[in-house]
């Protein structure tokens, strides 16, 4: 029994209940006379009542099936793997069974008796748990169908069943999040257990290499994040004086000048804008704008290097600038027209208004589109691997390149690295020190929208 | 299904002597729609006007058209004559900036601006340049607020939020902020719909006294405000302007069938 036809049963099983439900419901309803809930909302019901169970087979199944499959094969294993420690002796088991598994020809008889057995337990495995899940269904949907009297409230119970299934589903985005932010932590702490703390922090110097042997060249590394932080902020500022100013005057002019016509299509001609892929702004940066920006350079005297912050920055720019723009329209749409024709009654002009009345009004809003746009300059990746290069120079001079904290965790965990070298756990403290900056722009966004928020009502 | 109306010409008197405004063959579309039929009607100096009538009869949409608030609205379309004194407020030599600061407007729901009291008392003098320094402004405040008759109540938190106010104070504070502009005629669209009747009381005596330096039109949706705060009634039906009088002849004796009929409330 394969998962999809599992679910293909479950699905079949579940609709099937539903009209077994509503079916007695009628029923009821045809002897006794009147119903508490709809007879649909009872066919829902026994259809909840046959998933519950099932949920919590399957639940349960997985928590259990992995370890038990493990042992059984340990136990029928030769006597030689089973001496060996515990976490070896089943790496050792499946890295001999999953080639065979996979169709390769299998030599000695003692394994291929190993691989038989472990299809087999497999095989009876899946029989087990489809038997166990059917059988939940079944039972779980009888008690269901048991429980439908006239005056039972299934409506009620439905719905409540209803509010606890969405709360699962937000719990599960909280707790994928902790989960997340508890393994970048950990790892972390593995890094400065090796590089401490203050190295980390306030080191000017970052060259993330550990020698194999002792006496190779360059074998101490480097794990200064300044010159990273400086790398990110100039890139972000850079990204951020062509978004704001282009954006915020774009969101003005879609939202007070433009009319309905023109607004109907420019907007989304600038949204499109922030559906590009960044890998197409990633190499539009470093193959148009890049090339562009250094002959410009060599033309009036400036040396601009052909990886440099300018380009990136400048291309970043543009791509967030349908994100502040958009956000802000949105803010300044949701200023109350009652606000502008006062203005206007009192004879202010456009500008006047726009400058006095409205841009104060929206400000929450448009302070918060402005963070979310630096949360996006300082996580972006792709256009600042292209086109920003990968020294670590330690420069607020945008003619040079520089790189940034997403770029060096690409860097740091592309190739093949021992999992537990300071060079691939630094990647989990730059994503922990990129996580806390986002972290905390967003909470002074938040901070900021609350308290301005009730001005205007 | 209702009888067809022959609305022909607006009974009453019209027309005055020396108006401060006077329209004439005044149409308003909205699209294809047409809001407002063949408007004539003088509005006279130092009187209030009151426009009554039912529910989307164009009164509050006349209204507008007296300082070219429509010109907001993209659909609408004004054609006749509107004159302010001697200028045609639709003519092209018109700039509606300085036309809306001879032409006041107070909206139906307050709205002050989030701004401090002095700040949307002191924001039309400003963009207009009426004083010439801080003292002057300080003189064109607190006028406009003894006017508005809210100055008392507020003096001591001048710097404090206008939207902190109470709903018939924030109505108060708009007209101040309309006042401080020092414009000829004030318009008033249902200023007290949104209030209880304290603050409604309030308003109407303000309305009265406001009389004795400009020029006020009022839309209400409640005829005892009419009779109680104005000096000529116009009665709008469908768009079209159906009785225009003494406000103690229209709600004593009116001319028009129509008119009767919405005052003794028969429909509206």
């Amino acid at each position: 029994m394969t998962t999809t036809s599992i679910f293909l049963c479950l699905a079949l099983l579940g609709f099937g209940f539903y009209l077994l439900g509503r079916w007695r419901a009628m029923n009821a309803s045809v002897i006794s006379g009147k119903l508490h809930s709809l007879p649909s909302f009872h066919g829902a019901y026994v259809a909840m009542c046959m998933f519950v169970p099932v949920l919590v087979v399957i639940i349960a199944w997985l928590l259990y099936s992995g370890n038990s499959v493990d042992q059984q094969l340990l136990n029928a294993a030769p006597i030689e793997i089973q001496e060996a420690g515990q976490l070896d002796q089943t790496k050792y088991l499946y890295s001999i069974i999953t080639p065979a598994v996979q169709g390769l020809e299998v030599s000695d008889s003692a394994l291929a008796a190993q691989v038989t057995n472990f299809q087999e337990l497999t095989k009876r495995n899946k029989l087990i748990r489809f038997i166990l899940i059917l059988l939940a269904a079944v039972l779980g949907g009888l008690w269901g169908l048991l429980k439908i009297k006239p005056d039972f409230r299934a409506r009620n119970q439905f719905e409540s069943g209803v509010k606890y299934l969405l709360m699962a589903c937000s719990l599960i985005a909280i707790l994928t999040t902790i989960g997340i932010v508890l393994s970048v932590l950990f790892e972390s702490i593995r890094f400065f257990n090796k590089v401490p703390l203050h190295e980390f922090l306030f080191g000017t110097q970052w060259s993330p290499q550990i020698a194999i042997r002792a006496d190779q060249v360059g074998s101490s590394g480097a794990f200064g994040v300044i010159p990273l932080v400086t790398g990110t902020l100039l890139i972000a500022t850079l990204a951020m004086l062509v978004a704001a100013p282009i954006g915020l005057m774009a969101a003005i002019y879609l939202s007070e000048y433009a009319s309905s016509r023109v607004r109907s299509v420019a907007k989304p001609m600038l949204e499109i804008l922030a559906g590009i892929p960044t890998v197409v702004y990633g190499f539009f940066a470093a193959l148009t704008v890049a090339p562009f920006l250094r002959n410009w350079g060599d033309s009036v005297g400036l040396t601009i290097s052909s990886e440099s912050a300018l380009a990136a920055g400048v291309v970043m720019g543009v791509m967030i600038i349908p994100y502040v723009s958009s956000l802000s329209d949105d803010a300044i749409n949701a200023v109350p027209n009652s606000l502008r024709e006062g203005a206007y009654g009192l004879g202010s002009t456009k500008s006047e208004t726009i400058k006095q009345v409205i841009f104060p009004a929206a400000l929450p809003g448009i302070v918060s589109a402005l963070l979310l746009a630096v949360s996006r300059a300082i996580g972006e990746t792709m256009i600042v691997v292209m086109a920003a290069g990968l020294a670590a120079n330690l420069t607020a001079n945008p003619f040079e390149s520089v790189t940034t904290i997403t770029v060096q965790i690409v860097t740091l965990l592309v190739g093949d690295q021992e999992f537990d070298s300071p060079k691939t756990l630094a990647a989990f403290a730059l994503g922990l020190s990129l996580f806390i900056v986002t972290l905390c722009l967003n909470i002074i966004a938040l901070r900021v929208v609350r308290k301005y928020r009730e001005r205007y009502d | 299904m209702q009888d067809k109306i022959e609305y022909g010409k607006t009974v009453g008197d019209v027309f005055v002597e020396n108006p401060r405004m006077s329209v004439r063959g005044a149409n308003v579309y909205y699209a294809d729609k047409q809001a407002i039929h063949d408007v004539d009607l003088d509005i006279a100096k130092n009187q209030v006007i009151a426009m009554i009538g039912p529910s989307g009869c164009g009164k509050s949409t006349f209204l507008r058209c007296l300082n070219r608030m429509n010109d907001t609205i993209d659909i609408c379309r004004v054609s006749g004559e509107f004159k302010l004194d001697q200028d045609n407020i639709y003519s092209k030599e018109i700039d509606v900036v300085p036309l809306r600061a001879r032409v006041g407007i107070v909206f139906q729901k307050p709205n002050p601006f989030p701004k401090s009291i002095y700040d949307n008392v002191a924001y039309g003098p400003r963009i207009h340049g009426l004083a010439k320094n801080k003292v002057e402004l300080d003189e064109i405040v607190e006028n406009s607020l003894q006017k508005a008759g809210l100055f008392d109540e507020v003096k001591d938190r001048l710097h404090e939020s206008g939207t902190g106010l109470s709903g018939g104070q924030q109505q108060r504070l708009c007209i101040a902020r309309t006042i401080a502009v020092g414009p000829e005629v004030i318009l008033m669209d249902e200023p007290c719909s949104a209030l209880d009747p304290i603050a409604t009381a309030k308003i109407e005596n303000l309305i009265d006294e406001l009389r004795e330096n400009f020029t006020i039109v009022i839309v209400t949706h409640s005829m005892q405000q009419a009779a109680r705060v104005s000096q000529r009634t116009a009665y709008f039906h469908m768009g079209h302007l159906i009785e225009v009088n003494d406000t103690e002849k229209v709600f004593t004796n009116p001319e028009h069938k129509l008119t009767e009929d919405y005052i003794t409330g028969r429909f509206g």
